[in-house]
């Protein structure tokens, strides 16, 4: 399958198993140009497998990862690392624990990968890095190391970091989670800003109200399948499956 | 008592002497091959080929199950035998460093694992190979794990490097001996010696602090 017009990114048929336990079934998606594609579902679902995968964090058994003018990956077939690898070239991630490098500055964080893969010259990825971490409110904390800010901070930071590569589509895995609660907002608000913006992203999240305001489509996935997928307004308001309405009750209604 | 006083004088320069030109240099020197081994080792060890992994596993094995003083003795006196002859200092020199090699390898490896796993995905997805990744984003953090043990482990050579006397190294200790045979005063020479292998550790353990709290900085506390 290869990504059709204005699609990005076209997915299809995706298994990984680990051991005997086979965590993604079959797995089909496609995203479009400046879409956010929410993903929901329980705890052990694949969520974080797909997003993986996707970057190729993870080589999945079989099936497509195919971006528009490439890469095409195949896992059907014998995949070399550097195929796989080059998967990255077009997306980054966000990860849930933000992974910065606590021996670097938050500046030095940002531009590692224009200046070092990419060969930015340090001159311009420095200046690219300051304009977006003035975007994200984080001009002054440009010499701070990861250690010195506060866990939204971080986040922020870790977005910043993916965005100085400019990638053509942008993971997010459940990058609130770890967070306080009064600390959620200001990433959500980052990650809606540049949903605003036209950035094309894959987002793990069990923040509703983010999905309902900012995705274009959201995919419910349990026991390594895709169950439901559609417009937020219809799958959180009319779920056709009762697998998604259970696990919306229980998101919306922890105590009942 | 006097005599006594005057050769312990008299001796200290020509002790601390071969501390500088011998001891000194033959543990620094074995030091840095040896850690350029160790990493080698290490990353053998951690490699998913298994041959490699094996021949790692079996190298640590060996260094660390038989005594220095033997592996010094088969380098100096046993490989003459076959036919390779090597000059005292470099035998001692390769001793040395085989032995940190095999020593700090788990160390290093050790000190490799503790990095979170998430540190290579995030050099990873910014799109680094792992040789980039391991170079610029997990040795750094590793060495702060390392450095501990691994300045422990340079302290025990600048010691052990005494072996070295027994190939005929001229060095701190086999400088003592030539004074102590000379003098018949064994207790007062020897002593002295100690006290200046002591004097140099003391030195080492005070930079070990200050670089322990330069790699610190960074992290939180
Ligand atoms: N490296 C691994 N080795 C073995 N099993 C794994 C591995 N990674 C994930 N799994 C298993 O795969 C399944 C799916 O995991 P995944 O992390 O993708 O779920 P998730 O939907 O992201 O869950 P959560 O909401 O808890 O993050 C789980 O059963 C998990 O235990
Ligand atoms: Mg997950």
């Amino acid at each position: 399958m290869s990504p059709t017009d204005d699609a990005l990114l076209a997915v299809s048929g995706l298994r990984k198993s680990f051991g005997e336990n086979e965590v993604l079934h079959s797995i089909d998606l496609e995203v479009r140009r400046g879409e956010v594609v929410v993903l929901i579902g329980p705890s052990g679902s694949g969520k974080t497998t797909v997003l993986r995968s996707l970057n190729g964090l993870e080589t999945p058994d079989a099936g497509v990862v195919a971006f528009a003018h490439g890469p095409s990956v195949d896992f059907s077939q014998p995949v070399s690392k550097a195929e796989r690898d080059s998967l990255r070239n077009r997306s980054a991630m966000v990860f849930q624990q933000h992974n910065l490098f606590p021996h670097r500055t938050v500046l030095e964080n940002v531009i590692e990968g224009p200046v070092q893969v990419q060969r930015v010259r340090r001159a311009d990825a420095v200046s690219q890095a300051e304009a977006l971490l003035e975007r994200v409110g984080l001009a002054e904390k440009r010499d701070a190391y990861p250690h010195e800010l506060s866990g939204g901070q971080q986040q922020r930071v870790g977005i910043v970091r993916a965005l100085a590569l400019k990638p053509d589509l942008l993971l997010f895995d459940e990058p609130t989670s770890a967070l306080d609660p009064e600390l959620v907002g200001d990433v959500l608000g980052v990650m809606k800003g540049l949903a605003d913006e036209g950035w094309t992203m894959v987002v793990v999240t069990h923040e509703l109200s983010f999905a309902r305001q900012v995705a274009d489509e959201v995919l419910f996935m349990d026991g390594g399948v895709i169950v439901e997928r559609g417009a937020p307004a219809q799958l959180f308001t009319a779920p056709t499956h009762e697998r998604t309405r259970k696990f919306l009750d229980r998101i919306l209604r922890p105590l009942d | 008592m006097d005599d006594r006083l005057q050769l312990l004088l008299d001796s200290f320069w020509p002790i601390v002497w071969g501390g500088i030109t011998g001891t000194i240099p033959l543990a620094l020197i074995s030091f840095a091959i040896g850690i350029v081994i160790a990493l080698v080792i290490a990353l053998m060890r951690l490699s998913k080929n298994r041959v490699l992994s094996g021949i790692a596993r079996v190298y640590i094995s060996i260094i660390r199950g038989t005594p220095l003083l033997v592996q010094l003795f088969v380098i100096f006196y046993g490989l003459p035998t076959i036919g390779w002859v090597i000059n005292p200092w470099p035998s001692a020199v390769i001793a040395f460093s085989l032995n940190v090699g095999g020593y700090a390898a788990e160390v290093i490896r050790a000190a490799i694992l503790s990095v979170p796993k998430g540190q290579w995905e995030a050099g990873y997805t910014i799109g680094m190979s792992s040789t980039q990744t391991l170079r610029r984003i997990i040795l750094p953090q590793a060495a702060r794990v390392a450095v501990p043990p691994l300045s422990n482990t340079f302290i025990s050579l600048v010691k052990d490097t005494s072996l070295a006397s027994v190939i005929l190294v001229t060095e701190l200790f086999r400088v003592a001996q030539n004074i102590a045979a000379f003098s018949s005063e064994f207790l007062i020479v020897y002593m002295e010696a100690g006290l200046v292998y002591w004097l140099i550790c003391l030195v080492l353990s005070s930079g070990q602090g200050r670089l322990e709290k330069r790699l610190d900085r960074y992290v939180a506390h």
